[in-house]
């Protein structure tokens, strides 16, 4: 073993559970899988190139040059929305130090008194009252926290994220709390900039053709055919996506919700969430207060220490922490069901047929926020 | 004596301190707010108005930070026009409030609860998270108790 260790600091980031990817030493924090967001980037990247490239030149000329630079703009804006959902935290919240999850478990045992063995112990649930409606409170055993209302855990990135809305694989991030209104942007002005394009290059099309023909048009910018196609087929899932967050977003409701159903059917209007006003409820998501991150991802980690007494870092509660507290009550195994998930309903409701090729809808599939056995049997009660 | 213990002696020990949780308050939906209701274990160490008191004080703070007025509105259109670029330069108002609230929790600290060999804890230290249980737990040396507000507020005491 050598003398001499030089230990380099390391940012609480880099000791995270959960299945993020960091970059930019914790600035950036995204989900596992990146595939489709960086195909995503190409799409509008590339799509965006080449209505610069070969219609903007005639459309500055002979219409108006306010159309490329607003096009830019919207460019800018969408690039900068994506770039702004995807990177973000979407509101995770952090796992409870050993000693709140020891806690939590003597609590429960306590409540639940002694299961005679081979009983299945009744489900973690907690109610709370919440605008005269009664909210059961679910309690995540990955992140040994009872989840406040709205929460939700997500299996792709294994995380509870606050006020959790879906895992989008488009955006390669969870939508939640905190980027939820910059996701919805991201879809107003995609859908808005896909429009755009898409009718500036009928225009152009038209315009040319009665110069030259429909065939030489097509010759001399053939990047018009590729841009409709791409558009015509990201128009209807985008504009449907809009609309339909457009709706949740007038009810205040979460995408995870309105799967669920928790407040529709027989439950309808009894959403404690919603301020009953539309406009209200607009403002609350797109213009109330931004959240700022409770995962400290760069701070720095405290030094390890073996007597523990200086540090707030979990690692040093293990050692005072075993001594202490014994739980003895059974972990019910963890809940996850790998991408077990239920089909994107959301996305169904509002986009194009089926025979859609991938690039266009939005059918991969909505992560499964949480899979409890144990919730699902309450909530079918 | 706890008045001879600095602050920052009494966030080390708060390590092996034990904790008390204070819970989040959902009654009026997801703000942040929390219970008013005195722990028990407190009853010795505080009077019960002061400490109502600060969760008071606390809760209308975070009311201030989450309110939907027209300084919020405001602040959410300019930053959407210029694509949340704005807030590179900007404080948002929510961060405004949180330094308020640190600058309050800590003068409460060196005011009432130092003194008394308790200690309170910022909650965005611990992750504004929701605590799941008042819990009260010795350390094995046994001097010192305090409280957690599971995240929210560690309130930490000294001897007894």
């Amino acid at each position: 073993m050598s003398a001499v260790m030089i230990t380099r600091k390391l940012r609480k980031w880099e000791k995270l559970p959960g299945k993020n990817t960091f970059c930019c030493d914790g600035r950036v924090m995204m989900a596992r899988q990146k595939g489709i967001f960086y195909l995503t980037l190409f799409l509008i990247i590339g799509t965006c190139s080449l209505f610069f490239a070969f219609e903007c030149p005639y459309l500055a000329v002979h219409l108006s040059p306010a159309i490329p630079v607003f096009a830019v703009l919207l460019f800018l804006f969408v690039i900068a929305m994506l770039l702004r959902t995807s990177f973000s935290d979407p509101g995770v919240l952090p796992r409870a130090l050993p000693e709140e999850a020891n806690f939590i478990e003597m609590e429960i045992e306590a409540a639940n008194g002694s299961v005679p063995s081979g009983q299945r112990p009744p489900p973690r649930i907690r109610n709370v009252q919440i605008n005269n409606q009664i909210v059961k409170l679910k309690y995540c055993y990955t992140c040994k926290i009872f989840r406040p209302p709205r929460a939700s855990h997500c299996s792709i990135c294994d995380n509870c994220v606050d006020r959790f809305d879906h895992h989008c694989p488009w955006v390669g991030n969870c939508v939640g709390k905190r980027n939820y209104r910059y996701f919805y942007l991201f879809t107003l002005t995609l859908s808005l900039l896909t429009i755009y394009i898409f009718a500036f290059n009928i225009v152009h099309v038209v315009m040319r053709s009665v110069d030259q023909g429909f065939l030489s048009t097509l010759k001399e910018t053939p990047g018009t055919v590729l841009e409709v196609l791409v558009c015509f087929f990201t128009l209807w899932s985008m504009v449907g996506l809009t609309g339909f967050h457009t709706y949740l977003i007038s009810l205040n409701q979460t995408t995870n919700e309105d799967i669920k159903g928790s407040w529709s059917g027989k439950n309808r209007g009894q959403n404690p969430y919603s301020h009953k006003n539309i406009v209200k409820n607009c403002c609350e998501v797109l213009c109330g207060p931004t959240y700022p991150s409770v995962l400290d991802r760069r701070g720095l980690m405290q030094e390890d220490s073996p007597t523990a007494a200086n540090s707030e870092g979990p690692c040093s509660f293990d050692n005072l922490v075993a001594q202490t507290v014994k739980t003895t009550a059974p972990l019910i195994p963890n809940e996850h069901t790998p991408d077990d998930v239920k089909p994107s309903i959301a996305a169904e409701k509002s986009s194009a047929p089926k025979d859609d090729p991938p690039l266009a809808a939005k059918l991969p599939p909505l992560a499964s926020p949480e899979t409890d056995a144990e919730t699902s049997i309450v909530k079918n009660q | 004596m706890a008045e001879t213990h600095s602050l920052q002696d009494m966030r080390q020990q708060a390590a092996v301190a034990a904790k008390v949780f204070i819970q989040r308050d959902y009654s009026n939906g997801t703000m942040c707010q929390f219970q008013t209701k005195f722990p028990s274990e407190l009853e010795t160490k505080i009077d019960k108005q002061q400490f109502e008191e600060t969760i008071r004080t606390l809760n209308n703070l975070y009311t201030e930070a989450e309110k939907l007025g027209s300084q919020s509105f405001v602040e959410g259109c300019l930053a959407c026009l210029t694509a949340y670029a704005v807030f590179l330069c900007m404080e948002t108002h929510y961060e405004k409030v949180l330094k308020r609230i640190s600058k309050y929790i800590q003068e409460q600290n060196d005011k009432i609860y130092a003194p008394r060999g308790l200690l309170l804890t910022d909650p965005i230290e611990r992750g504004l998270r929701v605590p799941s249980c008042m819990s009260l737990w010795l350390s094995r040396k046994g001097r010192t108790a305090g409280l957690d507000i599971g995240g929210f507020f560690t309130v930490t005491s000294d001897g007894g």
